[in-house]
């Protein structure tokens, strides 16, 4: 099956994916979106009928460790990093209006 | 920057060389090649040679003994390093300096390697040819005209330029084996689990390793064993008991059973790969090595299922990018999701929006079930098929690439088949195998050839083995760039 991704699938993906993109960017996406998934879609070909899915290959579950402070306070060096920040903490713009 | 590491390593602690002249050897040689190759984002020349200095007195005073102290090495800039810019060559994280150092770096400084910079990749680790750098493209230290592979291109064009004595790269569906064979090198990449994921920066966490990658076997092996370490900050680390690597260094296959599958070898196999890899399986065999070809199946699954895989996983992971905690903030915008999406659109290239797209849609409701579940199970079957071929096989061996490094500027604009190209590789990201990839030859224009051998899960001494015993037959070969 060929796939054709409309304007609103690329629509939808974009606020999904938290990006804005140029009338040629959608253009292109749309292209490389359909053409992948016309390639990603000949797993059809697979029988998986009663296959588990695998994320990891090692069944390492639960890793716990005690809730201890093994680093040093590095807050400062942390918010060296960000765009803005005021008063020790990140700034963002006004979230509530 | 003519030795492998370990003669380096062994003539600072002989005192032949200081650490001082090691490093100074290198950064003199980046500076006259690098202008040409481009392997580097940042070097740290001041940081170096202090770093030298304090090494030196740890090695006067006894308190540094491994083989690798002293020994100038190169990080792939997807590795976090305390006080040193790290920018996944991307824009988004142009100005990342962190404050924290990845486990396998702090692995590496402990064993006293002197880390003189940061090496250029493809944006976020996504790509096969490291053109998708924001900092431009790397080029191949055999011939500047065709690219290094990717995406850990520039940690391997740096070794094969003879820039540093060794690098750090990482890989996700080939990112050390395809560029180490493209230039002429060797790469390793362990057993998912292997080496601490800390550091990091995620692309698709359930397939990155990081891994060495050098001019011969053993120098691969001995890095491998100082970065390796079961870490409690990566909840994905394994605490293993054979880290002992080096043990493998025996020029001995008797009796090794080798499978060759005859899947690998079939359409878009570049003739002179084909020729070379099949040849080395021959050398194997003359050592004592038991081949024989065998049938592995699902091979044209294993692309597909990476694809969606991995940019599911990548979709989830860069969302950290958002221009609040790090890295570049739109300039105008209205609100706080304006804010988000600029920054991200302006701050991303297109490959990584691409990759991005596709997860976010392999993941929504309605579409999950059909690619993102069917692709992990997908991935169960690869690892079945790959179950059956190691309870009879050793160790699996086939080309690191169907080809020989393509022309700067010819693969990007058919990112499907680009994609392709990592049909060797991906298999064993999906499985969690190790793979190394040495070279094996040229084709018709000088350019190396990789033969990759990839072992069952904790089996990387068989794959050692095999790569050390097959390199005793042949000398290395080093890039014209390298040779200067």
């Amino acid at each position: 099956m060929m796939h054709i991704i409309s304007d609103e699938t690329i629509d939808y993906v974009g606020i999904l994916a938290k990006l804005e993109l140029s009338k040629e960017e959608k253009a292109r996406a749309k292209k490389d979106m359909g053409e992948m998934l016309d390639y990603i879609d000949r797993l059809n070909e697979l029988d998986t009928t009663n296959i588990e899915p695998m994320t990891h290959i090692f069944p390492v579950e639960n890793v716990f460790r005690e809730d201890i402070s093994s680093e040093k306070d590095g807050s400062r060096e942390t918010l060296a990093n960000a765009p803005e920040s005021k008063d020790g903490g990140f700034l963002v713009p006004k979230t509530i209006v | 920057m003519s030795l492998t590491a370990l003669a380096l390593g062994k003539k600072i602690k002989a005192k032949e060389v200081s650490v001082k002249e090691a490093v100074t050897e290198a950064l003199e040689a980046i500076e006259k090649k690098e202008e040409r190759v481009h392997s580097f984002i940042t070097v740290d020349r001041e940081g170096a040679l202090r770093r030298a200095e304090e090494v030196q007195k740890q090695i006067d005073d006894k308190t540094l003994t491994g083989p690798l102290a002293g020994v100038p090495a190169a990080v792939k800039d997807n590795l976090c390093t305390k006080g040193l810019l790290t920018t996944c060559a991307s824009d988004i994280l142009c100005n990342f300096v962190p404050n924290y150092s990845a486990q396998a770096v702090l692995n590496l400084e402990r064993a006293g390697a002197v880390v003189i910079g940061k090496t250029n990749m493809d944006e976020f680790a996504m790509g096969s040819t490291t053109e998708t750098s924001a900092f431009g493209p790397t080029k191949n230290p055999w011939n500047l005209s065709h690219v290094p592979g990717g995406s850990s291109g520039g940690s391997c064009a740096a070794v094969a330029a003879e820039e540093c004595s060794f690098a750090l790269g990482s890989d996700t569906g080939g990112s050390i084996r395809q560029p180490s064979a493209f230039c002429g090198v060797v790469g390793i990449k362990p057993t998912y689990g292997t080496v601490s994921r800390y550091g990091l920066i995620a692309y698709g966490s359930s397939l990155d390793q990081i891994g060495p990658i050098a001019k011969d076997v053993a120098d691969c092996a001995a890095v491998l064993e100082i970065i390796s370490s079961h870490d409690e900050k990566d909840s994905t680390s394994l605490a293993r008991k054979d880290l002992d690597f080096t043990e493998a260094l025996k020029e001995d296959v008797k009796g090794l059973k080798i499978g060759i599958p005859r899947d690998y070898f079939g359409e878009g196999l570049d003739p002179f790969v084909r020729e070379a890899v099949l040849q080395a399986a021959e050398v194997l065999k003359e050592k004592g090595a038991v081949v024989e070809e065998f049938d592995l199946s699902l091979v044209e699954y294993a692309i597909p299922a990476y694809y969606v895989i991995a940019c599911a996983e990548a979709s989830s992971n860069l969302a950290r990018f958002d221009g609040v905690k790090y890295g570049y903030r739109a300039k105008d915008y209205e609100g706080l999701h304006q804010m988000y999406k600029k920054s991200r659109s302006e701050g991303f290239g297109p490959e990584v929006k691409r990759r991005i797209m596709l997860g976010s849609f392999v993941l929504s409701s309605g579409y999950y079930d059909a690619y993102y579940l069917k692709a992990l199970k997908t991935k169960a079957l690869i690892k079945k098929a790959f179950d059956a071929a190691f309870a009879k096989y050793d160790v699996i061996l086939g080309p690191a690439a169907p080809t020989t490094a393509p022309l700067l500027g010819e693969s990007l604009s058919d990112p499907l088949k680009m994609y392709l190209g990592d049909i060797y590789t991906v298999s064993a990201n999906l499985a969690g195998l190790p793979g190394i990839s040495i070279p094996c030859g040229s084709d018709e224009k000088g350019l190396p050839i990789g033969l990759q051998l990839t072992g069952d899960c904790f089996k990387e001494k068989n794959i050692i083995r095999a790569a050390y015993a097959f390199e005793q037959t042949g000398n290395y070969a080093r890039s014209p760039l390298g040779r200067e």
